[in-house]
């Protein structure tokens, strides 16, 4: 094989390394459960901070993301807002809005008087990369390991369908002895 | 009182054409939407209807009427949504690259084509050296000439 051959040769290989490489990463589309969920240092709303879901290791956590443009987030927040007052003490619920304009970000925030915290991901850098969210809304739980336990696709019908998906929280805050000791 | 009005009057006659062009819009919707992305559909603003994309026209028209030109609105909705948010990648820092690598690209391509055309005409025989390969070797001449001598020709 002479040199031409071998250049050939390596750009063919190449080019069937990308595509195979290509299909490897659309396969890989959701987070999976019991893996650890990304971090990445987000700036807060309303703004004027920064941080991040590890902030909140060691508790459970509700992370919903969600948009002011769209209508089953508007759908849902009232039911989350209830869900929250009514078990933040087992559970942190935290928002991240997504690929929106931060003033109708924070209209939204007022409009539905949500006081839990929130992140704003301006890009969707961290919710389509890291998350591979396939919309909004979209709802994952997390354990205090930060690890994901449930992942929840779309809009909460009612408060009742948010107690169900955080159920292993709840559960664990009922009776966190048997919880600690069968995971 | 009649030179207070006088005063007004000429406030009014300058300041208001002034305003009239602070306001004046410096941009258009369709030209701006032609430059940038919807950040949830993944396609040019103009082609989308989704409710994040109609949320994005009525940010641009604000900043429209406001007489900002179409660089300040682009940079203002990169603000709001990162640089993912251009259609065409800026020209400074990494980006330079997605016009770099064409240019490099389209320069080794021609480079790589003018060395094949010369290493391919190098390769072909001039018109003397065709003639010397394809003639009688210099045995074969010898041979000609005594086979031209017994036939006495």
């Amino acid at each position: 094989m002479n040199w031409r051959t071998g250049i050939v040769v390596l750009c063919i290989a190449a080019l069937l390394g990308f595509l195979v490489w290509g299909l490897v990463k659309k396969g890989d589309s959701s987070l999976a459960i019991g893996e650890p969920v990304p971090v990445a240092t987000l700036p807060t709303l309303p703004e004027g901070g920064e941080g991040s879901i590890e902030d909140f290791r060691g508790q459970w956590v509700l992370l919903n993301v969600w948009a002011s443009w769209c209508g089953p987030c508007k759908e849902e927040s009232p039911a989350l807002d209830r869900f929250e007052e009514a078990n933040r003490d087992q559970i942190a619920v935290v928002g991240i809005d997504t690929k929106d304009l931060n003033g109708d970000a924070l209209a939204f925030l007022r409009e539905f008087n949500i006081e839990y915290p929130q992140f704003r991901d301006a890009s969707g850098d961290y919710t389509d990369g890291e998350l591979k969210t396939t919309g909004v809304p979209e709802s994952f739980l997390i354990d205090p390991e930060g690890n994901l336990v449930a992942h929840y696709p779309g809009p909460f019908k009612d408060e009742a369908a948010i107690e169900a998906f955080a159920s292993p929280a709840l559960d664990d805050a009922a009776s966190p002895g048997e919880t600690e000791g069968s995971s | 009182m009649k030179r207070l009005a006088i005063l007004i009057t000429l406030l009014l006659a300058f300041a208001g054409p002034t305003m009239a062009i602070a306001a004046e819009p410096q941009a258009s919707l369709p030209e701006i939407e032609d430059e940038v992305m919807c950040p949830v559909c993944g396609t040019l603003l103009g082609l989308s209807h989704s409710p994040a994309a109609e949320r994005q026209r009525v940010f641009i028209r604000k900043l429209i009427d406001q007489g900002k030109d179409k660089e300040e609105i682009k940079d203002a909705l990169v603000a709001e949504y990162g640089g993912q948010v251009l259609a065409m990648p800026e020209n400074r820092g990494i980006d330079v690259w997605a016009y770099a690598v064409p240019v490099i690209g389209f320069g080794l391509a021609a480079i790589g084509v003018i060395w094949a055309i010369v290493a391919w005409r190098r390769r072909r025989p001039g018109p003397d050296e065709e003639q010397t390969e394809s003639g009688p070797s210099r045995e074969e001449d010898e041979r000609l000439d005594q086979d031209m001598a017994r036939f006495d020709l």
